[in-house]
């Protein structure tokens, strides 16, 4: 199974992409079964460290989660680029942070990055600190809680 | 759009609420990259175009051409995946920029390095 697909993940995103693109006809179906099978074999001379992923409800609760905070945030927001409350600060916040896997910590930037109102902005992989600019600083003990407590955990559980 | 006349009036009202929908949340982004005052606070308002707004401008497109051609057409689901995943580089890209240009001018209320700081 692994000499033949290196990367599973990677195939079954090819081949999903291009059924997409082409429509469902069977033609395309095989054309996209041999994409899927040859294309990720370029990433073994990559090197690349193969991601160990946890398929399971972890994933489906933190696209859950990710869904509401992202709506959640473009209300927040919007509310404060329409009425700008006087009372906003915003701030860095540095945040301790247990995750190691590096695929894990591209996700949590991607998620941190694409909620609007929060900016992953610098990581040190040895301190293990990461450097958040967050629009409407309130509570940062909040901030950080939450982003262990909810992201955190489920990450820890799909790749560690 | 040469074939929207075909499209039935329920599908009409639904692809345009979501378009205009779509466009307001857009809008409200770019208002905000106007009327924040620091470039970090800049950074931040243009994410509602690339998250809710495509989303909504998405789904519109979605349920036109699905209701068009009679069936389902999710390619536009794949513009949801790239937009995703790519802009946030562009983000950090911009923000770590920002500090660099900041911390080498030794502007006083951004954070240091981590390395350079002796009380943590």
């Amino acid at each position: 199974m692994t000499r033949l697909l290196p990367f599973p993940l990677l195939s079954a995103a090819l081949f999903g992409m291009w059924v997409l693109l082409t429509g469902f006809s069977p033609g395309h179906v095989l054309l996209a079964g041999l994409v899927a099978l040859t294309i990720p074999r370029v990433m073994l001379l990559l090197k690349v460290e193969k991601p160990r992923v946890r398929i399971g409800w972890s994933m489906v609760r933190l696209a859950g989660f990710v869904l509401g905070d992202i709506i959640r945030s473009n209300v927040a927001v919007g509310r404060i680029i329409l009425c700008k409350p006087p009372a906003r600060r915003s701030g860095f916040i540095r945040l301790p942070i247990a995750l190691e896997n590096r695929y894990a910590l591209v996700v949590l930037a991607v998620i941190i990055t694409a909620t609007p109102g929060t900016l992953w902005v610098q990581h040190d992989a040895r301190r293990k600190i990461i450097l958040i600019h967050v629009l409407d600083l309130v509570d940062e003990e909040a901030w950080i809680a939450l982003i262990k407590n909810r992201y955190e955990k489920l990450l820890m559980d799909i790749f560690e | 759009m040469i074939q929207a006349p075909d499209l039935p009036l329920w599908a009409a009202i639904i692809v345009g609420l979501f378009v205009v929908l779509g466009a307001v949340i857009t809008l409200v982004g770019a208002i905000g990259l106007i009327r924040m005052e620091t470039f970090y606070e800049r950074v931040h308002p243009p994410t509602l175009g690339m998250t809710l707004g495509t989303g909504f401008v998405l789904l519109a497109s979605i349920t036109c051409f699905s209701v068009m051609q009679s069936r389902p057409v999710l390619h536009e689901v794949l513009i949801a995946v790239f937009v995703t995943i790519t802009t946030p580089i562009t983000l950090m890209l911009l923000a770590r920029a920002a500090l660099y240009r900041d911390r080498s001018e030794g502007v006083q209320d951004v954070p240091g390095d981590f390395g350079d700081e002796g009380d943590d």
